[in-house]
C-alpha cells in the first residue's frame, strides 16, 4: 500500500524508453520514502516482460495479459489501472508524457478524481503548510514543471489527493540499470472480471508506427536550427555540417511549427531532452521551452545576430553573425584543421 | 434528426509575449495583463467540426467555453467561420480551477447540450497539458479519441478517424457519442466569411449588453441567434465543492521566473581567424573529430 507506481509502456514487446527512465526515477524516490516500487505493464503476449523490468529497480510487477489489451486502447488500459489504484491506494504514479501516457494519465486522474501534472522537468520531495489551515504535509512530490510558454517554472504540489500523479517526457529522467540480476514479486491481473463490452467502443482499423528512426537524443554533437534559420532549405546546411562533424540535426519549436523539420527532432520541453558533449544552436532565441531541454549540454554554442539573443547567456561560444555566413566557414575550417 | 456537434474551445493569453506583469501574488495568471487569443488547437478542432458540418447538411455547431466575460469574443470569431451558436460558462466560483475542476465544469455544461460529438482543440498553448479534453470525457462517461488528424468517414452514428501518435498514425472506429480531440497537424481553420460576419457582428452576451451604450432590445428580439447564453454555476448546477481552487486537487507550491545563469562566454565573429580558432580548439579539446 501507498508505494510509489509506474505504468510501463510497450511496443513490440519492449518496454519503452521513457518508462525505464520512469523506474529509475521511481526506484530513487521509493528509497527516499522507504516504500515500495510498483510497475504496471499492460498488453498481450507478455512472456518474459519481467526480465526487462526488474533490473531497474522494481519489487512488483503487476501484469495484464490479455488480447484485448494490445494495441493500447483508452479505455481498458484506463480502466485495469484504476480498478488496481482502487486497491492499492499508490503514493505517486508516473506516467511517460507520449502518445499514450497523455491520452490515459488524465482519463485515470479524473475517475479517481486526483492531481495530474503534465510534462514535469524534476520530481522531488518537499514539505508543505498550508496557509489558511497551519496544516503541515511531509514528504509531498514537487512537481516541477515549465508553464506559460516557458517564462515561468511552477512547482506544483497535490496535498489532499492520492495518487500524486505526473506525467515526464522521455530524455528528461535518467535511466540505469539499479540491479541487473535483481528478482522481484509478480502479480497477475484478472482481466475477464473488470473488462466488459462497453470498454472496447474504439476499434483500431489500421496502425502505421515506425520505429524510431530519428534519434537524436543518443548523439553525441547536436546542430540545432531554430526560426532564425530561414527555411528548410537552410536546414540543409545544418544536415551538411551534422555529417561532416558527425552529429544530428536538432530544432526549436518554432523551427518545428514552421515547417523546417521534423517534429521527431524538436528539443525542448515539449520535444526531446538532450545533453551532448557539443550543442550548436543556429538562429535559436533561447525561449526556456527549449534552454530546458539542452541546457546540461557540455558545450554550447549560439549562432545569432541577436548579440542579446537569451541563449547566449548559457553559451560557451558566442558567434554574432547569420547562420548561412557562419556554417559554411565551420566546415571550411574543420576540413582545414583536420587535414 | 440534425447532428450536434459541440466544439471546446479557450481564450488564451498569448504566452509568446509575457510582460512582468503577468503573475499575481498566489501564482496564477494575470489573463488581463496579455493579448487574449482564439487557442491555435481549439481553431483546427473548429475546423473539424466545420467540415462535417459541409458533408452533414442537418448539422449543428455550438462552441463551448469557460472563462472570463470577455471570452465571448473567441464565440463570435467561431461564429464568423460557421459556428452556429455558443455558451459561455462564466462564474467567478471557477477561478482558479485546475484541469479537473475545469473539466467538471464544462462536462455539466455538455451535458446540458446532449451533442452527438464532443471535439477539442489537443491543448491550449498557456498549459499545454492535453489533460481537459481526456478528463471531460471520462466525465461524461463517453470514449475519447485524441490527436484526430482527419476524420475519413462519418457514417450515421459512427466515425472513422485518422490519429496522428507519435511516431507513426491509428484509424480508429468508434460510436457516437464521442470526445475527439484535434492534433495541431489537421488543417487550420478556414477564415471569417463576410456573410456571417454581417450576421453575427452584434452577438452578444447579457454582461456585455449591459456594458453597451446602445439599446440591443430591439435587436435581440427580432434576431434571437444574436443572443450568447452565458452559464453560471446555478445554471449549472454545479457542485461548488468541485470548482475553483477547492475543487482542484493540484495546488501552485511556488512559481519562478526563469533567469538564465549567465556563463562566461567566448564571444566570436564570423571572420575566419575567429571561426579557424573555434574549429582548431573544438578539436584540439576532442569535442568533436
Amino acid at each position: 500500500m501507498n508505494n510509489i507506481f509506474v505504468y510501463c509502456e510497450i511496443e513490440d514487446g519492449h518496454i519503452a524508453e521513457v518508462s525505464l527512465e520512469l523506474l529509475t526515477k521511481g526506484r530513487k524516490l521509493a528509497n527516499e520514502i522507504d516504500r515500495k516500487l510498483e510497475a504496471i505493464v499492460i498488453g498481450h503476449n507478455l512472456g518474459d516482460i519481467e526480465k526487462q523490468i526488474f533490473p531497474y529497480g522494481a519489487d512488483v510487477i503487476h501484469i495484464a495479459d490479455n488480447s484485448r489489451l494490445y494495441p493500447y486502447l483508452t479505455l481498458p488500459h484506463t480502466e485495469i489501472i484504476v480498478s488496481l489504484f482502487k486497491q492499492e491506494k499508490p503514493e505517486i504514479a508516473l506516467f511517460g508524457a507520449t502518445s499514450v501516457g497523455r491520452d490515459l494519465a488524465p482519463r485515470v486522474a479524473s475517475a479517481l478524481k486526483c492531481g495530474l501534472t503534465a510534462d514535469c522537468t524534476s520530481l522531488v520531495f518537499g514539505d508543505h503548510t498550508e496557509n489558511k489551515t497551519g496544516k503541515e504535509y511531509k514528504n509531498l512530490l514537487y512537481q516541477i514543471r515549465p508553464a506559460f510558454g516557458g517564462n515561468i517554472i511552477a512547482t506544483i504540489i497535490n496535498p489532499d489527493t492520492r495518487p500524486q500523479m505526473a506525467t515526464v517526457r522521455e530524455g528528461v529522467m535518467k535511466k540505469e540499470v539499479f540491479n541487473s540480476t535483481r528478482k522481484g514479486e509478480s502479480k497477475h491481473i484478472n482481466v475477464d472480471t473488470i473488462l466488459n463490452e462497453n470498454h472496447m467502443a474504439v476499434e483500431i482499423i489500421e496502425r502505421h508506427i515506425e520505429k524510431q528512426k530519428i534519434n537524436i537524443k543518443n548523439s553525441q554533437i547536436i546542430i540545432s536550427g531554430g526560426y532564425g534559420v530561414g527555411s528548410k532549405e537552410n536546414f540543409d546546411m545544418l544536415y551538411e555540417l551534422a555529417e561532416i562533424i558527425g552529429g544530428e540535426v536538432g530544432a526549436s519549436r518554432a523551427a518545428v511549427d514552421a515547417g523546417f523539420v521534423d517534429h521527431a527532432r524538436q528539443v525542448g520541453q515539449t520535444g526531446v531532452t538532450v545533453r551532448p558533449k557539443l550543442y550548436i544552436a543556429c538562429g535559436i532565441s533561447g525561449a526556456v521551452q527549449h534552454t530546458a531541454g539542452m541546457n546540461e549540454s557540455a558545450k554550447i554554442i549560439s549562432i545569432n545576430n541577436d548579440p542579446k539573443a537569451p541563449i547566449n547567456q548559457i553559451a560557451d561560444y558566442v558567434i554574432t553573425g547569420n547562420v548561412e555566413d557562419v556554417i559554411p566557414k565551420m566546415i571550411k575550417f574543420y576540413k582545414k584543421n583536420t587535414k | 434528426m440534425s447532428f450536434k456537434i459541440v466544439v471546446l474551445a479557450k481564450q488564451v493569453p498569448d504566452t509568446r509575449n509575457v510582460g512582468k506583469d503577468a503573475m499575481k501574488a498566489d501564482g496564477t495568471v494575470n489573463r488581463s495583463a496579455l493579448p487574449a487569443i482564439f487557442n491555435p488547437e481549439d481553431l483546427h478542432a473548429l475546423e473539424q467540426a466545420l467540415r462535417i458540418k459541409d458533408r452533414i447538411s442537418d448539422a449543428e455547431i455550438y462552441i463551448l467555453t469557460m472563462g472570463p466575460p470577455r471570452a465571448a469574443e473567441i464565440i463570435r470569431e467561431a461564429m464568423y467561420r460557421g459556428a452556429d451558436g455558443g455558451y459561455l460558462i462564466t462564474d467567478r466560483k471557477f477561478a482558479g480551477s485546475d484541469t479537473l475542476a475545469t473539466s467538471y465544469a464544462i462536462s455539466l455544461a455538455v451535458k446540458k447540450l446532449q451533442p452527438h460529438l464532443v471535439v477539442a482543440g489537443r491543448q491550449a498553448i498557456d498549459g499545454d497539458t492535453a489533460q481537459v479534453g481526456p478528463q471531460c470525457a471520462e466525465k461524461l462517461n463517453i470514449p475519447q479519441v485524441t490527436y484526430c488528424e482527419e476524420i475519413l468517414e462519418i457514417k450515421e452514428d459512427q466515425l472513422i478517424i485518422k490519429r496522428r501518435l507519435e511516431r507513426g498514425i491509428e484509424i480508429v472506429k468508434c460510436k457516437t457519442p464521442l470526445l475527439i480531440t484535434v492534433h495541431s497537424s489537421a488543417p487550420t481553420c478556414r477564415p471569417r466569411n463576410a456573410k456571417l460576419l454581417m450576421k453575427y457582428k452584434h452577438a452578444r452576451t447579457v454582461s456585455e449588453l449591459v456594458e453597451e451604450t446602445k439599446d440591443y432590445t430591439e435587436m435581440m428580439t427580432n434576431k434571437p441567434y444574436l443572443r450568447i447564453d452565458e452559464w453560471s454555476v446555478a445554471d449549472l448546477d454545479a457542485n461548488v465543492d468541485f470548482l475553483g481552487l477547492s475543487g482542484s486537487p493540484t495546488k501552485v507550491k511556488k512559481i519562478e521566473n526563469v533567469v538564465l545563469a549567465r556563463k562566461d562566454s567566448v564571444t566570436l565573429t564570423p571572420e575566419d581567424k575567429d571561426m579557424d580558432f573555434l574549429m582548431k580548439e573544438l578539436i584540439d579539446s576532442h569535442v568533436i573529430g
